[in-house]
């Protein structure tokens, strides 16, 4: 067992790093109060390779791994969480789909534009009433000729507020419930297809997080992924993904916050000398630095396994659980120890704290969780 | 045996450069410790006439190469006439401006004479014993000095910093020997063609000059932010320069930037304003004769290499300070 | 067209600080990065090859843990990548290391070579120019523009208060300022495939049949460092602390008025 990262992929650290410190550090602020993303931002991205990290050269990927993605993640939402799920959900949840499951031709029509970053991919699961509760769906499609017809509503699509190719499930026999659900590859510019504005939230602010409605939207069924009545597997194996890329972005959440915490206490003098000399700040940020490595090797445990093709659901789950919860706890406590600043819009930390709330409930809340967890403890 | 000490003087446009001057001054007095005298290498299309003023700042001897491939500085012509006066003279030192120029030529004609050469010096002295040339120079971004010699090649060459050495006096009643040499040069010596030559539209300030200096760093926290500094600049009859953060942060031009990677000052008085002090800058002004820090870090570096170090938000005390000095100098005045 | 881009790895600088106690500075932890008027010349050249075609080698002389300075150029687009390393060439001044890259470069052919102006943690902006003497070619050195026209260069060369246009003919070198420029990054796939390609080594032997032995390495050097030391801090001046803006005010004109400064 080794827990070194190789060359290659310290050097994509390097490169995430520089790039998040140099290109969206002095953009996150900004993004976050006017909850805009910044479309420039997102092309610079697009252009250097990080919406097509763990996909294959042939399509035109990058032809890393998932570990890279991992690394890129947490980079990335060191300095800004809502670029990172804007990655995220593109990489793990829209492209995984049709990596996975999609045809030859989908492949060609519709992934290598999504990795070669030409084009934006969001995923469209959660409806109003279907949150935890996959099963309980309501949008249908139904099949017309050579063509199905979509109507329904997704609620917190990531990316549609731009997104160009939506990876979307429905119902091909509501009586048949789930057994019939069914995945699709559906255009943005369908007639039928409208997005909202994009939905008010407390953190992430910056993503575009929106309603997506199909009203009578056309589908060839070349569209479908997969099989009529795969849409669930489907749908699930993509969460699992999803959840590496999650945990990775907590991770990056937190040790952003820390680092500026860090930096803030060596400057910060209470009492006649820089707070970080007191034992009592020395050991909260030696627990947080402890946690913040806890949840990263998790990460990178079910990162690897994912690599090596072998079963990383729970791991992913395991670490999702743990480096959201410890998102939470160490941005909560780099908040208390900027006092009164840390309070203020002046420093990041405040907007870090708001940021990590999500983690624990997108792509599976904590509960859920602890449903595919205990699910694999042979309880019952 | 190799002699004398060799200044390359750099013209431009006829008008002789100041680090031309500071370097006779500093090789004058070089010179008295190894008893050599000190040789001006004047290079140029119609430049004889500089001789004189170069004599009256310290030369001994000009060596006066004058060809029209000269007129404007190209590579190769000045590094073969160069060349030619190293082969022909055989000099002991050869000093040269770190200017752009100087750090163009210098190097190219070290190479093709085979021998050492010292960039961009900040300090030279004689060994005693050896009688080699010291040369020291700061390293690693002004982190560590280090003094370097040139043992078994000569001549012994050094580019030296501008605004290092101090200005030699002028003395009008020097004189000396005025030698025009033929360095074998013709047109075809030049190996590029200057398609255009642009002067810089807006007069370019040079913050070497200036007496005063009034410094702005990340404290000022913005373009806007200079305006006091400019304002208080004007009172004392100085300029404004910047430090690195500064500059690259786009809010003031980088021809004030003082340091490292910007120029050596060495005012009468230099105020810096929320500058921290970064080795860097440092490196570039902690020459200036009294140093006022302004910065609401007690422990800024600045503070510690400053005469006066007063804790505060310059915001506020650069202004105030701007219209004390007026109301001083109004009840002078009465 | 051929290009050959030097490139250096140093010390991040920036990164360097004094340790407070022994005065000697702490080398430990400081990231080696790719020397940033080198980095401007990569991205030079990758333009110029974008634009006529042609391809970019990488030469870098340094010790093994060069490599990844030079994986690194191969990410932003390099097509080959050479290493310079051996014991011969440790301790080299400009005027060596200027022998041995020009060795280099004869040996791997070039159209054009770049390198940058100045290393920052030697800033001697020698090596470039000495490079060029080495092997007999026009230099033009503080590049910040440049412009491909048939087999020659347009170079836009800075001075102080004033720049000029020059035309000048392949086989040359140029030396990039850092507003040549702007570098890009890495691309991940880049990275894929720096680490799929071979890093080419040279050695002394390599070299020697092209080079003087005499004339490289520490005992090759025409200069030697004969000490090096850091700066004293100069004696503390005063600090005046806890005092209203007025005070303050009033301490600073007192001792411009002590001073004849007004």
């Amino acid at each position: 067992m080794d827990f070194k990262l190789s060359k290659a992929h310290l050097l994509q650290q390097e490169l995430y790093r520089r790039f998040a410190e140099n290109e969206i550090r002095p953009l996150a602020r900004e993004m976050d109060e006017t909850e805009q993303y910044n479309m420039e931002l997102l092309a610079k991205m697009q252009k250097y390779g990080f919406f097509g990290i763990p996909y294959s050269r042939e399509y035109g990927g990058a032809g890393a791994d998932y570990l890279s993605y991992a690394l890129c993640m947490e980079e990335i939402s060191k300095q800004d969480a809502s670029s990172g799920i804007t990655i995220s959900v593109h990489t793990s949840l829209c492209c995984s789909c049709i990596n996975d499951f999609g045809t030859e031709e989908q492949k060609r029509k519709y992934l290598t534009p999504l990795i070669n970053g030409s084009k934006i991919g969001c995923y469209g699961l959660t409806e109003p009433n279907a949150g935890s509760d996959a099963a309980g769906q309501q949008t249908v499609a139904v099949r017309d000729g050579d063509d199905y017809i979509i109507t329904g509503s997704k609620v917190f699509t990531t990316n549609s507020g731009f997104a160009d190719t939506f990876v979307m499930f429905a119902l091909t026999d509501r009586a048949l419930g789930t057994k019939s659900m069914t995945a699709f590859i559906v255009e943005r510019d369908m007639p039928g297809l409208t997005v909202s504005a994009d939905i008010p939230r407390m953190g992430i602010r910056a993503a575009s997080n929106c309603v997506v409605t199909y009203d009578h939207v056309r589908v060839p069924a070349a569209n479908v992924l997969g099989k009529e009545g795969q849409g669930f597997k489907i749908a699930m194996k993509a969460l699992d993904g999803g959840r590496i890329g999650i945990a990775a972005q907590s991770v990056g959440i937190a040790q952003g916050a820390l680092n500026e915490a860090i930096k803030y206490v060596k400057e910060r003098k209470q009492f006649g000398r820089p707070i970080a000399a007191f034992q009592n700040t020395q050991f909260k940020l030696a627990e947080m630095q402890t946690k913040i490595d806890a949840a990263r090797l998790m990460t990178w445990r079910a990162a690897v396994a994912k690599d090596n093709h072998e079963n990383y659901s729970v791991y992913a789950a395991m670490a999702k659980l743990t480096a959201s919860e410890v998102a939470n706890e160490v941005t909560r406590g780099c908040v208390q120890l900027l006092g009164g600043y840390g309070f203020t819009r002046e420093y990041p930390v405040e907007r870090m704290m708001r940021d990590a709330k999500i983690t624990e409930i997108y792509e599976g809340t904590s509960e859920v969780m602890k449903i595919v967890i205990s699910g694999s403890m042979k309880l019952k | 045996m190799s002699k004398d000490i060799f200044v390359a003087i750099e013209q431009r446009a006829g008008m002789v450069q100041k680090v031309s001057i500071e370097l006779l001054g500093e090789a004058r007095r070089l010179a008295a410790e190894l008893n050599e005298q000190v040789v001006a290498v004047l290079m140029g299309s119609g430049v004889a006439g500089l001789s004189d003023m170069l004599c009256h700042y310290g030369a001994d001897k000009v060596l006066v190469v004058d060809h029209p491939v000269l007129e404007h500085y190209t590579t190769e012509p000045y590094a073969k006439a160069m060349t030619h006066v190293i082969h022909t003279y055989d000099p002991d030192i050869v000093l040269f401006g770190a200017t752009s120029i100087g750090r163009d030529l210098a190097p190219r004609v070290a190479g093709r004479v085979h021998t050492g050469l010292t960039a961009d010096c900040t300090s030279l002295a004689i060994e005693e014993e050896s009688k080699l040339l010291l040369m020291t120079r700061p390293a690693f971004g002004g982190n560590i000095m280090a003094t370097i010699v040139c043992k078994d090649y000569r001549p012994q060459m050094a580019t030296v910093r501008p605004g290092v050495m101090p200005l030699p006096e002028k003395d009008e009643s020097r004189t000396g020997e005025v030698e025009l040499v033929d360095a074998g040069l013709s047109m075809s010596d030049m190996n590029v063609e200057i398609l255009e030559i642009n002067r810089n539209e807006k007069k370019s300030v040079d913050i070497t000059e200036a007496k005063i200096l009034v410094s702005g760093g990340r404290g000022v926290g913005g373009p806007e932010g200079y305006q006091p500094l400019r304002e208080l600049a004007d009172v004392l009859g100085g300029e404004v320069s910047a430090s690195r953060v500064a500059v690259d942060s786009g809010w003031i031009e980088k021809d004030r930037q003082v340091g490292q990677t910007g120029k050596t000052v060495r005012p009468n008085l230099y105020i810096a304003c929320g500058i921290s002090g970064a080795i860097q800058h440092q490196a570039g002004m902690e020459g200036s004769e009294y140093i006022v820090a302004i910065n609401l870090d007690e422990g800024a570096p600045m503070m510690k290499l400053a005469d006066l170090g007063v804790v505060g938000d310059l915001s506020v005390i650069v202004p105030k300070l701007t219209e004390a000095i007026k109301a001083y100098r109004a009840k002078q005045a009465v | 067209m051929k290009i050959v881009v030097c490139i250096k790895q140093v010390p991040d600088t920036a990164e360097v600080r004094l340790d407070p106690k022994t005065n000697t500075l702490i080398r430990d932890g400081v990231p080696s990065i790719i020397n940033h008027d080198d980095k401007t010349g990569l991205e030079a050249a990758l333009r110029i090859r974008e634009q006529v075609g042609g391809s970019v080698t990488v030469v870098c002389m340094g010790p093994p843990q060069a490599d990844v300075a030079l994986r690194e150029a191969l990410a932003m687009g390099c097509d080959e990548a050479v290493l310079v390393s051996g014991r011969e060439f440790g301790g080299s001044d400009t005027y060596a290391t200027a022998t041995i890259l020009g060795a280099t470069l004869r040996k791997i052919g070039f159209d054009l070579v770049i390198t940058g102006r100045q290393a920052i943690d030697g800033d001697t902006a020698q090596v470039g120019p000495q490079i060029a003497e080495q092997l007999g070619i026009p230099q033009v050195s503080y590049a910040e523009g440049v412009e491909v026209q048939g087999d020659s260069l347009v170079v836009k060369r800075q001075f102080e208060d004033q720049y000029h246009l020059l035309k000048v003919k392949t086989p040359c070198l140029i030396t990039a300022l850092s507003e040549l420029a702007e570098p890009r990054y890495m691309s991940v796939g880049g990275i894929v495939d720096a680490y799929n390609k071979e890093v080419k080594i040279l050695g002394f032997d390599d070299l020697k049949d092209d080079l003087n032995p005499a004339w490289i390495g520490l005992a090759g050097s025409p200069t030697n460092v004969r000490q090096s030391f850091t700066k004293q801090a100069k004696t503390s001046g005063t600090v005046l602390s806890g005092l209203s803006a007025d005070e303050a005010v009033d301490a600073i004109m007192a001792k411009l008025i002590e001073r004849h400064i007004i």
